[in-house]
């Protein structure tokens, strides 16, 4: 495990980090994602910018919705009683990123830069309709989740951009759920699936959907949302939407060696289900 | 209070330094003015090198030297020292760096030399070959078929050797005349051994004495020193081999590879010691891998449950060469089990050697055992379903009965003792056998999926008699000796040939000695790893450092026993035969108040002031110990699964063991060693398998991908023991490294199929991951 030579600065603010990004500059953050391809060399940046000092972008904070910081990691997330009440199910879907000790290192902003399809945050960003908050030379831009991962390992960020934070609306009168079908080798998801509904009385009034894992990248499932909206949640529905689920990723499906794409596109539907259990259980 | 009672759990004594990361590695050792070896490994499972540019590396800062096969001088090929005879074996040369060809990915073509670690690397990275890539073949059976690519000039078809078990016709002849003959085309997918520190070498060559010391990790430093002093041309008491702490090894630290004789040569040539620490992705590509068989197996049997014989075809991958121990693993370790706990009368094997892009196979924990109780077992619940009775009731039928010293079987062997009924009522009594066949009939009927797999087996270990390694082949003996020490202070060194490396046997041995001549056990330090502080010993494998090294110890100690009984009579002016002997004191019959303790004793004989007339002096005594047999072990594992049918998951529920290796030395380390070994087996069932793309790539190349086991995949085990001893060896023991993982995988295989049966699924290839559990199932239904 030897990387190849690297430059190394700390940044203090994010000026100073926006400045110091050359361009082939990687900003640092827990370094849980970068690391690792770098010592196996399948990346060679030949500058790192460290931004775990930056204090602003560090935190959660609840107003109305959620803006949780870009350096903030996923145990902090996992762990924070304003995530767990607003939106619960990416507090769930922190707390199951690699182990406790990736947790207690990894950001949410180096996680999605680094978009791998099988991390299990991306998948309730995007079935939540979280905003991607991103501050470059130029200014600052938002982008919806959905649009923000573009495909494998791909994302909207441009070259010296940088992640300051995520925004979540309030979902805390949603019942959700993020339901994760390990890889038994590496722990990421064959299969995530979040789904967050909006409960009137016995009847779905709406539902956001999303699948990770499967995929190339963590995909909004309208087909599934549409057969939810409406029902009363019973097995024809909920059959459906596992249907219908499979339909929605099929453009975007992802395998490998062990778990191909038509098992995991199949398995979609199976935890599609399990999710919905879970959050209505 | 001291601790010396055999068969006490007490706390693994070397556990402090390995828990508190004070254990010092190979790694760890500090040489002033090292160079870091890195070596530039072939991207292609086969192809010629047509050349090798280095001008750009040569020119990199730091850089010493690069060197490539042809450079290579005076630095033999690594042998192969398991010759099996009559087999028509062909051993192709294996020089330490690639010569005009490569033949599995991470085959060596060059070495760089550097004064730091990264900047080896670099200039590694900017060595430039040129190679013409040729078709691979990774696949045993297709490797030995038509057409397939020839991968050494020398090995034609591809097969290295052929040996065969046992009478064809005979074997004709029994499954002609059965009532039922049942076969299964069984693979055994290649394992990655995966020891938690991956090998390592470093060498220091000095030219004024000819010395040379090479630190790596090996679980058998005196066949490191022979095979180094062998390909370097250095007199053997030339070479000091010294195996720091060892992380593990589970046979992967057996053989001799390129790196060890690269280091060797290159601080031989450059005159300055020489480092290499090979990194995880290295350790997947290049340490040998396991198993690798394809296996074509019938059993017969009569209608009423009489197991009449077994026989296979077996294809085992060897990969690009033949690792140092390899040709041994699929023939005499693998074909001699076939018999296993029953009363069957007629074996027969063919094993074929296969020469293959994958990387060098060698002997991985159990080690050509595993592959044999696997088919087996299988075949036995096979036997089982086409006669309608049960699996339980079947192996029942067929065990052979208590015995205490000797029975003879089939495949020549001569066990040495067993009571396999004991052991295998036990086991179905823990479980709640009949019971259970209700709760699964009962859960059957709510649409889930309960199974259970039974697994009764023996195997051999303890290797092994040195007669018997000579006849069949294996270049050396399988002795072992030791020296029991003892300072004058009463303190102990026993020194070891064996070299033990995470199995405790620094306890384990100590309890011997302790129990043989009363000293406590924190009083006797088990010295390894160090041919120049060491006697001649094999090494570690093969379940053999308690039944051989620990013998050899009892013996030392007895004749130290004697010794100081005689002396103590002397001391006490009494006659010999009234020295009565307790817990460490030597006293006086009828005068319990006169007493020499053993300490006592060694201080008089390093002393040496009042000795009797023609005693020595000093208080050591060694031994040379060569097992008459073998040992073995056995029991019976039992394992319940529930499968999950929407997704094909498998949850292992329970997991029963019951083992016998004799009298216990320590329950604690026996328990460690046999859930290390039924989580290693049962992950060949559940999850783990290198998989190579045709083209021989390694798909599985990081725990990324490929599955290591991890501890919530397991319920808590059940054990269970009986205690028969070995006739043959001083404290009665057995081994017990290995019998987890040579009764697991079956155990647990057989419990996920007889939960799928319902279904309708019949078979599906190791290792049942989800994906093709649920693909069987749809398979099935549809």
């Amino acid at each position: 495990m030897w990387p190849n030579k690297f430059d190394y600065a700390r940044a203090g603010s994010v000026d100073e980090a926006l400045g110091l990004i050359g361009d082939e500059g990687k900003f640092l953050a827990g370094g849980h994602s970068l690391l690792p391809v770098m010592k196996l060399r399948l990346a060679a940046p030949e500058q790192l910018v460290d931004i775990g000092g930056i204090d602003s972008l560090r935190g959660i904070s609840a107003n109305g919705g959620l803006t949780i910081g870009a350096t903030t990691t996923h145990a902090e997330i996992a762990d924070s009683s304003d995530v767990q009440a607003i939106c619960s199910a990416l507090a769930s879907a922190c707390g199951q990123v690699g182990d406790q000790a990736v947790r207690n290192f990894g950001t949410i902003g180096g996680n999605i830069a680094h978009a791998d399809p099988a991390s299990d945050p991306p998948t309730v960003l995007v079935a939540c309709g979280a905003t991607v908050n991103i501050q470059g030379a130029d200014g600052a831009r938002s982008v919806g989740a959905e649009d923000f991962f573009a495909d494998l390992f791909e994302t909207a960020l441009d070259d010296g951009e940088l992640i300051t934070s995520v925004s979540l609306p309030d979902l805390s009168d949603h019942q959700m759920a993020y339901a994760k079908f390990p890889h038994p080798a590496s722990r990421y998801a064959i299969v995530g699936v979040c789904v967050a509904l909006k409960m009137d009385g016995g009847t779905c009034e709406h539902a956001h959907v999303a699948v990770g894992g499967a995929t190339v990248k963590a995909v909004k499932c309208r087909g599934a949302e549409a057969a939810l909206a409406g029902s009363t949640l019973d097995d024809a529905a909920v059959g459906a939407a596992a249907e219908a689920v499979k339909a929605d990723i099929a453009d975007w499906l992802a395998g490998d060696i062990a778990y191909p794409e038509t098992y995991r596109q199949q398995m979609a539907g199976v935890f599609l289900k399990r999710a919905i259990a879970a959050a209505t259980g | 209070m001291t601790t010396r009672i055999f068969g006490s759990g007490i706390k693994r004594r070397e556990d402090p330094r390995l828990i508190t990361g004070e254990a010092r590695y190979t790694d760890d050792i500090k040489l002033p003015g090292v160079l870091h070896m890195a070596v530039v490994r072939s991207p292609y499972a086969h192809a010629n090198i047509v050349s090798i540019d280095s001008s750009a590396a040569e020119a990199m800062d730091g850089v010493v030297a690069v060197y490539t096969g042809d450079d290579i001088e005076g630095l033999a090929g690594l042998p192969t020292a398991w010759l099996i005879p009559d087999s028509d074996l062909k051993t192709p040369e294996h020089p330490a760096l690639a010569k005009g060809k490569v033949r599995y990915v991470g085959d060596g073509v060059a070495i760089v030399l550097a004064d730091d670690r990264y900047r080896a690397q670099d200039a590694a990275d900017a060595v430039v070959v040129d190679y013409e890539e040729l078709p691979a073949v990774i696949d045993p059976e297709e490797a030995a078929g038509e057409g397939a690519p020839l991968i050494h000039d020398d090995v034609e078809g591809n097969i290295a050797f052929r040996w065969v078990m046992g009478d064809r016709d005979a074997s004709d002849a029994v499954f002609n005349g059965a009532d039922v003959v049942v076969s299964e085309r069984i693979l055994q997918q290649r394992l990655l051994p995966t020891a938690m520190e991956p090998r390592a070498a470093m060498a220091q060559y000095n030219g004024a004495t000819q010395e040379l010391t090479l630190w790596c990790t090996s679980q058998n430093p005196h066949i490191h020193r022979f095979i180094i002093s062998a390909v370097t041309g250095l007199n053997e008491n030339k070479v000091r081999v010294i195996a720091p702490e060892v992380g593990g090894g589970f046979g992967s630290k057996i053989p001799c590879y390129p790196d060890e004789a690269l280091v060797s040569w290159a601080a031989m040539k450059l005159g300055v010691p020489v480092k290499w620490t090979e990194t995880r992705s290295e350790n997947y590509l290049i340490t040998i891998h396991g198993r690798d068989h394809v296996q074509h197996v019938e059993m017969a049997a009569s209608n009423d449950g009489k197991l009449l014989g077994v026989r296979a075809t077996v294809y085992a991958g060897m990969g690009g060469y033949l690792s140092t121990a390899a040709p041994g693993i699929p023939t005499i370790l693998h074909g001699l089990l076939y018999v296993g706990p029953y009363t069957m009368d007629s074996v027969f094997c063919e094993s074929i050697g296969v020469m293959t892009n994958g990387t060098p196979t060698d002997a991985y924990r159990g080690a050509g055992r595993p592959e044999a109780t696997f088919l087996l077992e299988r075949m036995v619940d096979n036997v089982a379903r086409a006669i309608d009775m049960d699996p339980a009731e079947l192996r029942r039928k067929n065990l052979i009965p208590a015995f205490e010293d000797g029975y003879e079987v089939a495949t020549t062997l001569i066990y040495d003792s067993g009571d396999y009924p004991t052991a295998f009522e036990k086991a179905l009594g823990m479980a709640g056998y009949d019971d259970f066949r209700q709760a699964q009939a009962d859960a059957l009927a709510e649409g889930r999926y309960l199974g259970i797999g039974v697994t009764a087996y023996t195997e051999m270990c303890g290797l092994g008699p040195s007669q018997v390694a000579g006849a069949v082949g294996f270049q050396g003996g399988l002795w072992e000796s030791a020296t029991v020490r003892v300072t004058p202070t009463g303190k102990v060194q026993a020194l070891i040939g064996a070299s033990p490396h995470g199995q405790g046997s620094e306890t384990t041995l100590a309890q011997i000695i302790s129990e043989e001549l009363g000293f406590p056990v924190e009083d006797i330090e088990v010295v390894h790893g160090d041919t120049t502080e060491t006697p001649m010993g094999w090494g570690t494998y093969g379940s053999r450092t308690t039944p051989v090294t620990g013998a050899a110890l009892a013996h030392a100690s007895r004749k130290l026993k004697e010794k100081a009984r005689v002396l103590a009579a002397h001391l006490m002016e009494a006659n010999v035969d009234d020295i009565e002997y307790a817990d460490g004191s030597f006293s006086v019959k009828g005068s319990p108040d006169q007493a020499q303790s053993i300490q006592d004793v060694a201080l008089m004989a390093h002393l040496a002031w009042n000795m009797p007339e023609g005693m020595d002096p000093g208080f050591e005594e060694s031994q040379f110990y060569d097992p008459p047999n073998f040992v073995y072990p056995f029991g019976t594992h039992i394992a319940i699964v529930e499968v999950d049918a929407d997704t094909g998951e498998i949850e292992l529920q329970r997991y029963i063991a019951v083992d016998d290796c004799g009298p216990q030395i320590n329950p604690e380390i026996v328990a460690g060693q046999i859930h290390g070994g039924v989580v290693q087996g049962a992950a060949q069932a559940l999850c783990e398998g290198a998989i190579y793309s045709d083209d021989g790539q390694l798909l599985t190349g990081s725990m990324m991908d490929y599955c290591m086991p991890k501890a919530d995949m397991f319920p808590n085990f059940e054990l269970g023991e009986t205690v028969t001893p070995s006739p043959h060896h001083p404290v009665g023991v057995k081994g017990v490294g290995e019998t987890g993982t040579i009764a697991s995988t079956p155990t647990v295989y057989n419990a996920v199929l007889d939960a799928l049966a319902p279904l309708g699924v019949k078979q599906i290839d190791m290792p049942l991951t989800s994906a093709k559990v649920w693909g069987a199932i749809q398979s099935a239904r549809s």
